[in-house]
């Protein structure tokens, strides 16, 4: 089973990833067991998928927050995507999603994003890291959370900035 | 000037350990060169056409003697003997070993400095007025401003990996000096009608490809909501940026397809959420940054005595008075002044300084100006608290180190990219552009005569020379593989801030003095008594200019 970096830990990922499909998004055909399904799917069966526990959904990088803010802490994992590295989008909804929208659960970085954004990603409230590329040594890069211990801004991890907390 | 204390002492450090790390993995071939690429932007370091560049972070001009020993160390022992002031008040090394650039950048921070953010997609280095707090006509000192607006983007992680990069600009003044209307965001310090500070906020300016002079979408913004407000533009930026053509990613292209009214509507409503948040500055933090930028030891002194002395000295020394009226500006406080030491002789790259003389300057800095200087947006060094009856023993040791040509202002004070020598981007050279131009106007009287006259030279359409901002602007493009040269007109970085017009077709380098020359001509025969050339142009317009230059040959 593959692995992923959880709250600083190497751990099995039990979610299985549904990527968009080629056609239509609202027809998915959603399988059983614990998955993390395109946000596109969910609202459109939201009817049918409401009653199961097991869903998680996915915002790429291009899907607002908002989507789902208002019944967020439904779902235990809520992924969010990054298409390639360079697109930074994701970090400001991972902040809405825990800021605005007040979301408790596992806040999943998917995609193709690098080791060397780990700890911005955490200080913006992700807290699990599923590499797209299965060669990530995940022994290394956990080591990437903590490359700043001290912040001059507020944000998920740390909601006082630095003027405020200076001695 | 802002003093490192421990807390930004250890930021700096975990952040030299974090790319010392990533360089290392990169050399060992762990980290892919298109990934260690924004990685090491987002430290200062570029890959160039010879060499790797290093850009470190002048925070918005401000340097004291120390760091500028500092910078000559540097020049030394980790390069060529020599830097380059950019710019963007920055300071440019063009020959680091890749390798040794953790090292340099290790030994910058002893001394609180650094390339973070200086490159790359994300929020960099905060510019500002080279006579902050020195100018007469300032209203309110922005630096405070400054240094907070570089806290809070500093490491920012949320804004690590914007569509492209951004820039901010502050002014505290009536007379912009920083160019705030070319910058992603632009704010100029005001009071309100009630006396209490805030900000004008413009955005969506900028040179580059698509020059757009910025709108202000604020006329008012409370001093406390600085961070927040920002934090809302940026978040609408980051989110709603292009990301799909990295030249339709910058701010300006937002505002406008978004129309400004509505883009300013999505900040307002993304603020409403953030603006009680805890980024509301506190009035202990805003007296705190102040308190960094007190005024120095100023001595009392009766200033018609001093005017005296300086005045006398000036009867009895053309070359001195010369340099009294172009590089010299007035202060605040009596009796003192602001000297500004051109970095422009004729035959030296603009904005080039030399370790040695870099050490001249901090040596002149410590005996003249309570160790302090300031880079300039025009490629200049500013000492801003010389007390006038020393002007004359600096200027005479401004001049034994080549500093102190009177040139401020003029046309041979000009603006200048790096260019087709040393920058991968470049269509064209602009350094023996700015050279040859230096050369037909070697006539000092004659360059007086002309008033002051701001030549922008870029090398490609990223503007870095700012040419678009020039009175008279000149951008190299590239015709079939050869070099050739755009002229504009009518640009102005300053209050009245335009962008300049194609003159028309371009010209090779050989004819560049030449046209330059008869530029100055229309606007020699034109101009009335009061005008500076950018006057006339805006008078007379474009066809007096195109006719003497594009007349065929008799």
């Amino acid at each position: 089973m593959p692995k992923l970096i959880k709250d600083g830990s190497i751990v099995e990922n039990t979610w299985i990833f549904i990527a968009k499909p080629e056609g239509d998004i609202a027809a998915l055909e959603v399988p059983a067991g614990q998955v993390i399904i395109p946000v596109g799917t969910w609202l459109a069966q939201k009817e049918t998928l409401q009653t199961r526990a097991d869903i998680g959904v996915w915002l790429d990088s291009d899907d607002s927050a908002e989507l789902i803010g208002a019944e967020a802490n439904r779902f235990a994992v809520i992924g969010v995507n990054f298409p390639l590295f360079m697109d930074g989008r994701s970090f400001s909804t991972a902040r809405l999603l825990r800021e605005r929208y007040g979301f408790t659960g596992e806040l999943r970085a998917v995609g193709n994003f690098i080791r060397d954004q780990l700890c911005y990603l955490r200080r913006c409230g992700v807290n699990a890291f599923a590499f797209a590329n299965p060669e990530t040594n995940l022994e290394d890069a956990v080591k990437s959370l903590q490359d700043f211990q001290e912040y001059y801004q507020a944000s998920v991890d740390q909601p006082l900035p630095l003027f405020r907390r200076r001695a | 000037m802002y003093i490192y204390d421990e807390y930004d002492n250890s930021i700096l450090r975990q952040r030299i350990a974090q790319f010392r790390g990533q360089t290392e993995r990169f050399l060992a071939g762990e980290l892919p060169p298109e990934q260690f690429l924004p990685l090491r932007l987002q430290n200062g370091l570029y890959v160039q056409r010879l060499a790797p560049m290093l850009r470190i972070n002048v925070p918005y001009g401000m340097i004291n003697s120390t760091q500028i020993r500092k910078l000559a160390h540097i020049a030394r022992f980790y390069d060529k003997g020599y830097c380059h002031v950019s710019t963007r008040q920055n300071i440019q090394y063009n020959w680091p070993d890749l390798t040794e650039v953790p090292d340099i950048l290790s030994e910058l921070a002893d001394v609180g400095m650094h390339g973070t953010q200086s490159s790359g997609n994300c929020i960099r280095n905060t510019t500002s007025d080279q006579f902050a707090g020195v100018a007469p006509d300032e209203i309110i000192d922005p630096r405070p401003y400054c240094e907070i607006i570089r806290q809070w983007s500093s490491f920012h992680p949320e804004f690590a990996f914007l569509p492209r990069k951004f820039k901010i600009a502050v002014t505290g003044s009536t007379r912009d000096r920083a160019a705030v209307q070319v910058h992603d965001i632009g704010l100029q310090v005001v009071f309100n009608d009630k006396g209490e500070v805030g900000f004008k906020v413009f955005v969506g300016g900028g040179l580059g490809r698509t020059p757009v002079i910025g709108v202000a979408i604020r006329n008012f913004l409370p001093e406390e909501d600085l961070l927040s407000y920002l934090e809302a533009i940026l978040r609408v930026y980051n989110l709603y940026g292009r990301r799909d053509n990295k030249y339709k990613a910058r701010i300006k292209i937002l505002v406008r397809a978004l129309t400004p009214e509505v883009f300013a509507q999505k900040v307002e409503d993304e603020w409403q959420h953030l603006k009680d948040g805890s980024n509301k500055l506190t009035r202990t933090e805003i007296e705190r940054a102040k308190g960094f930028f007190t005024a120095p030891a100023y001595e009392t002194i009766d200033n018609s005595a001093a005017q005296a002395v300086v005045d006398a000295q000036a009867a009895d020394s053309v070359a001195f008075s010369k340099w009294l009226q172009r590089n010299v500006r007035e202060h605040k406080i009596p009796g003192y002044a602001a000297v500004t030491l051109s970095l422009k002789p004729t035959g030296v790259a603009p904005g080039d300084i030399t370790d040695s003389q870099l050490e001249i300057i901090a040596n002149l800095a410590d005996e003249f100006s309570f160790s302090e200087a300031r880079t300039t947006h025009e490629q200049n060094i500013v000492l801003a608290d010389v007390k006038k009856t020393e002007l004359f023993n600096l200027w005479q040791k401004a001049k034994a180190a080549g500093f102190a040509t009177p040139n401020i202002g003029t046309i041979t004070d000009i603006i200048c990219c790096p260019g087709g020598d040393f920058c991968s981007l470049a269509n064209a050279k602009s350094i023996p552009i700015a050279e040859a131009i230096q050369r037909q106007f070697d006539d000092l009287d004659y360059v007086y005569d002309l008033g002051d006259i701001d030549l922008n030279i870029s090398g490609c359409m990223n503007a870095c020379g700012h040419h678009h901002v020039g009175h008279i602007g000149i951008l190299g493009v590239d015709k079939a593989g050869k070099e050739f040269y755009q002229v504009q007109l009518g640009g102005s970085a300053s209050n009245d801030a335009s962008l300049g017009d194609v003159l028309g077709p371009s010209f090779s380098a050989e004819d560049m003095p030449t046209v330059i020359q008869k530029l100055v001509d229309v606007y020699l025969v034109n101009r009335t008594q009061e005008e500076l050339f950018i006057d006339t142009y805006r008078r007379i317009g474009a066809a007096p200019f195109k006719e003497k230059v594009y007349a065929k040959a008799n």
